[in-house]
């Protein structure tokens, strides 16, 4: 397994993805059925990246579980997203420290 | 105005700002994920797409098959396949097939969506200026984050882990809360994935991510197709 091979078939399959049909396909998708299951694919795909993974983003389950919280909380009032990233970090930051006094 | 080089760049800018900092985030979890800067910061440069990229960076970290590599980048970015199809039908006339050929490397969400949006026909040189702009961001945001990521502290890095999962989270949330449909889309793909990861462990992390949002946006599609106004 090299890294070289991933990256290029990371690479190469993504353009694929995009040239062939902006060169070759010149109608529109009628389909109602494509258009809904390609619409939902970038949120199911985040949502299952980001859950649980995000429980061992940090050093702790105890600061990530409370860094996803703020984070929650932050998106549910639509804050931006450096915003909601900073303040979940610091928080976890925060946890950390403290567990590393007591 | 015309469709200008210049307008592409000036159109790019809020894309390029937001990028920077997704892809700091990225590049922290790829350095984390076992990657070296120059790697991480190659793999943004040459792919120019999020969720694709951390899931790839998942594969390669779970030494992953090379079928396993391929099949998650199709699926995670098939959703380029239906942009492109759309913003190929508001092309301007010097769109040649040379210029299809090289603007297709920079269909993504954003840059499909700010073209898409512009009353006039696109031009190449206006999706080429805001192409290099948003590619340097992404670029550049890649290499400052993993080079963090090396530098600094473990406890600050171990805490800056938490940032791209935390924008993924600023992604969705919006959405979910506006539709009960992304809700429910949402909802079951973290379901699938919670299944996946405490009880089917074996099952290697790019296929649970495949299964986990062909799934749910099957389910999705059958129960809540999208209106056209929607999309």
């Amino acid at each position: 397994m090299s890294i070289l091979i991933y990256i290029i078939l990371m690479a190469a399959v993504t353009y694929f993805i995009r040239m062939l049909p902006f060169t070759l396909i010149r109608r529109e998708i009628k389909s109602r059925f494509i258009k809904s299951f390609l619409y939902y694919i970038p949120y199911s795909v985040l949502a299952a990246m980001t859950f649980p993974a995000i429980f061992y983003s940090t050093e702790s389950i105890l600061s990530a579980v409370i860094g996803t919280a703020v984070a929650l909380v932050l998106a549910y009032k639509k804050k931006p997203l450096i915003i909601v990233a900073i303040l979940a970090a610091l928080t976890a930051l925060v946890i950390e420290l403290i567990f590393k006094m007591v | 105005m015309k469709m200008t080089f210049k307008k592409g760049l000036v159109h790019g800018l809020p894309i390029c700002l937001g990028y920077l900092s997704v892809s700091f985030g990225f590049g922290i979890t790829a350095v984390s994920s076992g990657l070296t800067p120059l790697e991480a910061t190659i793999i943004s440069a040459s792919n120019l797409t999020s969720a694709g990229q951390v899931a790839g960076i998942g594969v390669i970290a779970g030494m992953g098959s090379y079928l396993e590599m391929i099949l998650t980048q199709f699926i995670i970015n098939l959703r380029y396949a239906l942009m492109a199809i759309s913003l190929s039908q508001r092309l301007d006339k010097s769109f040649s097939l040379k210029n299809r050929f090289l603007a297709a490397f920079g269909i993504t969400d954003e840059i499909f969506a700010v073209s898409y949006a512009q009353e006039e026909k696109v031009t190449p040189k206006y999706m080429y200026g805001m192409i290099f702009v948003s590619w340097l961001g992404w670029t550049t945001g890649t290499l400052l984050g993993s080079l963090a990521g090396e530098v600094l502290p473990d406890i600050i890095t171990g805490a800056m882990g938490i940032m791209l999962y935390a924008m993924f989270i600023a992604i969705i949330v919006p959405p979910a809360k506006e539709s009960r449909n992304v809700l429910f889309a949402v909802s079951v793909s973290i379901a699938l994935s919670l299944v996946f990861y405490y009880l089917l462990p074996f099952i290697s992390s790019g296929f649970a991510v495949i299964i986990c949002a062909v799934v749910s946006s099957l389910f999705g599609a059958i129960l809540f197709p999208v209106k056209e106004e929607e999309k």
